[in-house]
């Protein structure tokens, strides 16, 4: 993946511009020492590293405003970062950009039950603002794989989503309001505790900017009261075809599960060995949860049921205890861990039509053979989200680009069967150059227009999302 | 409806400059063409807004491309009637759950709604609260932006990050960043039945309390409004479930064990009829109680706790609340600034219906102003879409 050169005045300047930050903020928050810039060279995308020009960890709006100012005056490019849980290489450094880190920014501002929201500081985790209103039987719905370390900045930025957003939607159906602060260090406030927008839906925009836009540094999120319970059924099938089948059955039954889990057999043979959930021997596992009152519960997973037995399941099991539960979902949501103790591996997450489901399948088995590397799949497929993972050995000499070429290929089959590229990762450096594949230039200018809206001199995170070729004009002026 | 049949005359008097386009391509053309301001019409049920401009229609932009019920998506021309959606979706038992208004009534319009319109307006009901707004709904849009150039963003699956979604800031700009000529839409199946919980004789503080405990609750409320006069004279609070009917039955009465202390709840499953019926929340969706009544009409959107407050504050000659509080609709006498009696609030006023000499969109902060000055100024440099329209 190419990286545009850095900027030599910048990259010359550096004590003067080291200097400066540390006039507007605290000394211990501007990190120019190449042996701590190390710490932000990657985010999770990690076959792809950079230092930094320097790291700063402001604590607060007013000192993110002065830091931008600083950077704005003297022509330096930012990139902001939450936790660094970026699939997609969303907070990957330049060597001529500071590195804006919100991780210091962690409080919660104010917490409304009668209204059903939250206030936090945007370096806050995810799992953390559910944490803060759980006791009162509350939570925070979009739920990333990654939630225990992921900050909600980076989750609006990529415009996160999960397991559960079949029935509680993504990020930014969640999100009511920010505190953003753009690059020349105006402080803008969109949203609030109310609902939709005065005008514009600028809110609806800045989430899934990937950082390009400004520096989301607090937000106000809707938060639910939990359900009385939820309770999963786990479904065996011997092909594809059936296991899609049956998911749009269930749908077209009227019942909305909370979640849709598919993995494919490869991926169902590694997480049992990991989790010893007893998922069956077959080549297409669902995991469908739904949400309510026993009786509830009991009623919806008699309806799934019906329909997943007349499809002819090789297993069909409801969960018979608290602990049963945990272990079907445990098995899914160490998906990532458990291939990872077996290879390297490379994560994609096209969406794609559900009906394509089969034919997506059958032709990423093809690429499989063609390419000579593994791949298991697992699948958000109540939304079409897929998360094919791409086996490859790091240490092999051209692995990582014939994975690469791989990936690109799925990615496009995605866009040709009506889907998109990513469903919740974001763009970022991984899937920058295929945005030709599903935006003309049209759309795609239209989208760089926003970014001249927000960022007239392109500072902010400036080589992430669009072809480095489409954005070059922009970027260089 | 049964398509006009045009008379051979009326083709002979069509004038070179009939602004109804039939493609993409043939809208692209007009506006690039354009010498002077477009005021863009769907169906014309929702003239929200002041502008002017030479009538430019989408209705031949019309009909359903693409439904997967199991994949509860649907694509559709922007001109495409809303009741030919409704209908379509009605057979695979799915609707378009964020419950759009029909503003008909109210604004006294006759005419058919489109999707275009209702996306442009980012229309919703009562189940706003609960599931979302349209702009929560929409997949994908295509459009022609005011220079003539055809844009599209997102596309047809329910989660879509790739680039920035332009489909959001498309829904509620009321056309003027570009003439919408496609929208998909995320659906959701329709439900077995519904139920409605009601308190009576709340003042509207208690009431918006009791909406707040019941949309804090697990029990999903997919409806929650307030009538501080209802039809029937005395104060009516209201609170929807739906889904299958023992599950309908449960959380109606556990609701009003939970509502306990607001008095005395009456529960209506399944209704046919009265302000529990489906033909109650209509009545509330389209806040059909001021349709007849003179004066001007503001829909106030708020943090539900301050509701109550704001609303007295108004001077106005009635209010219902819907969405739990976070929403009040006003009948004011015309030509009220019902926003500056409120004075500065955390939410947002829109003179739906009326004279007031305001602007009829509530103003933005500075700063917000700027950004969508910008972004106006990049999609209609000439200013031509529907000039005017969102002050």
């Amino acid at each position: 993946m190419e990286m545009p050169a850095p900027n030599a005045s910048v990259l010359s300047r550096k004590d003067q511009i080291v200097a400066r930050l540390k006039e507007v903020l605290p000394a211990n928050s501007v990190i120019s020492d190449e042996s701590q810039t190390r710490a932000y060279e990657c985010d999770a995308l990690t076959a792809y590293k950079c230092p930094p020009l320097c790291a700063i960890l402001p604590a607060n709006t007013d000192e993110v405003s002065a830091a931008l100012k600083v950077c704005h005056e003297m022509g330096v490019p930012v990139v902001p970062r939450g936790s660094g849980t970026s699939l997609a290489g969303g907070a990957l450094p330049t060597a001529d950009c500071v590195i804006l880190g919100v991780a210091k920014m962690n409080g919660v501002i104010e917490t409304n039950y009668a209204d059903r929201y939250i206030k936090v500081q945007s370096g806050r985790t995810n799992l953390s603002v559910t944490g803060a209103v759980e006791a009162e039987g509350f939570f925070y719905a979009p739920d990333p794989s990654s939630q225990l370390a992921c900050a909600i900045a980076g989750n609006i930025a990529m415009n996160s989503g999960g397991a559960h957003c079949l029935k509680y939607g993504v990020t930014t159906n969640n999100l009511m309001g920010v505190t953003m602060v753009m690059m020349d260090g105006t402080i803008v406030d969109v949203g609030g505790a109310h609902l939709d927008a005065a005008g514009l839906d600028v809110l609806g925009v800045i989430c899934g900017s990937e950082g390009q836009l400004g520096v989301v540094t607090e937000a106000t999120l809707r938060i639910l009261h939990k359900p009385e319970g939820a309770r999963p059924v786990l479904m065996g099938y011997d092909s594809a075809e059936t296991a899609g089948q049956v998911v749009s059955d269930i749908i077209k039954a009227g019942i909305l599960p909370v979640a849709i889990e598919y993995m494919d057999e490869m991926l169902i043979g590694v997480c049992e060995d990991f989790s010893g959930a007893g998922y069956p021997e077959c080549e297409a596992l669902l995991i469908v949860e739904v949400e309510g009152s026993e009786a509830e519960i009991d009623d919806q997973l008699a309806r799934i049921t019906n329909i997943a037995a007349k499809h002819n399941p090789v297993e069909l099991r409801e969960a018979q205890s608290p602990d049963e539960a945990a272990r079907i979902w445990a098995g899914r949501k160490a998906a990532f861990s458990a291939i990872g103790k077996i290879s390297d591996y490379m994560c994609l997450d096209g969406t794609i039509p559900v009906s394509s489901l089969p034919y997506v399948l059958k032709r990423i088995g093809e690429m499989s053979k063609h390419y000579g590397l593994g791949v298991g799949n697992v699948f958000h497929a109540g939304d079409g989200n897929m998360h094919p993972l791409i086996l490859y050995d790091a240490n092999k000499p051209g692995d990582l680009e014939i994975c690469e070429e791989f990936g690109a290929e799925v990615l496009k089959l995605c866009v040709e069967v009506g889907g998109c590229l990513t469903g919740e990762h974001g763009v970022g450096i991984e899937k920058r150059d295929l945005m030709n594949v599903q935006y003309d230039p049209a759309d795609l200018e239209a989208q760089m227009a926003i970014k001249d809206v927000f960022d007239p001199n392109w500072l902010l995170n400036a080589a992430k999302v669009f072809p480095l070729a489409s954005s070059e004009p922009r970027r260089a002026a | 409806m049964p398509p006009r049949v045009r008379a051979p005359q009326d083709i002979f008097e069509q004038k070179k400059t009939d602004m109804t386009p039939k493609t993409e391509a043939e809208l692209a053309e007009m506006i690039a063409a354009a010498n002077g301001p477009l005021r863009i019409k769907g169906g014309g049920t929702r003239p929200i807004g002041r502008t002017t401009g030479e009538e430019l229609r989408t209705s031949s932009l019309s009909g359903i491309s693409l439904y997967e019920p199991g994949a509860l998506t649907i694509v559709a021309g922007a001109g495409t009637p809303l009741s030919d959606i409704e209908k379509t979706l009605a057979k695979e038992n799915q609707r378009l759950a964020f419950e759009p208004m029909d503003h008909r009534p109210l604004l006294g319009t006759t005419g058919e709604p489109t999707l275009g319109g209702m996306a442009a307006a980012n229309v919703s009901g009562p189940r706003r609260i609960a599931v979302g707004a349209c702009r929560d709904f929409m997949l994908g849009v295509r459009r022609v932006d005011g220079a003539g150039t055809i844009i599209k963003n997102g596309g047809r699956v329910m989660k879509n990050v790739t680039g920035y979604d332009l489909v959001k800031l498309m829904t509620g700009a009321y056309g003027t960043l570009g003439v919408l000529t496609e929208v998909s839409l995320k659906v959701l199946p329709d439900v077995e039945t519904m139920g409605t919980v009601m308190l009576h004789g709340l003042p509207d503080d208690r009431a918006i309390a009791a909406l707040s405990t019941a949309l804090g609750s697990p029990f999903e409320a997919t409806g929650a409004a307030h009538f501080p006069k209802s039809k029937f004279g005395e104060p009516l609070t209201m609170i929807r479930v739906e889904g299958f009917e023992a599950s309908v039955t449960y959380r109606a009465q556990k609701l009003r064990d939970l509502l306990n202390g607001y008095g005395d709840a009456e529960i209506a499953v399944g209704a046919t009829e009265g302000p529990g019926s489906a033909e109650g929340w209509k009545w509330v969706r389209d806040a059909a109680a001021f349709a007849d009544q003179p004066g001007d009409v503001w829909r106030v959107s708020v943090k539900p706790s301050e509701a109550a407050a704001i609303a007295a504050r108004m001077s106005a000659n009635a209010v219902q609340y819907d969405w739990g509080g976070g929403l009040i609709w006003a009948l004011a006498d015309a030509g009220h600034d019902l926003r500056g009696a409120i004075g500065p609030f955390d939410g947002h006023a829109t003179l739906i219906r009326g004279i007031a000499d305001v602007p009829v969109f509530q103003p933005e902060p500075p700063a917000l102003a700027t950004l969508t000055k910008g972004l106006r100024a990049k999609f209609d440099p000439r200013g031509i879409l529907n000039p005017g329209i969102m002050t």
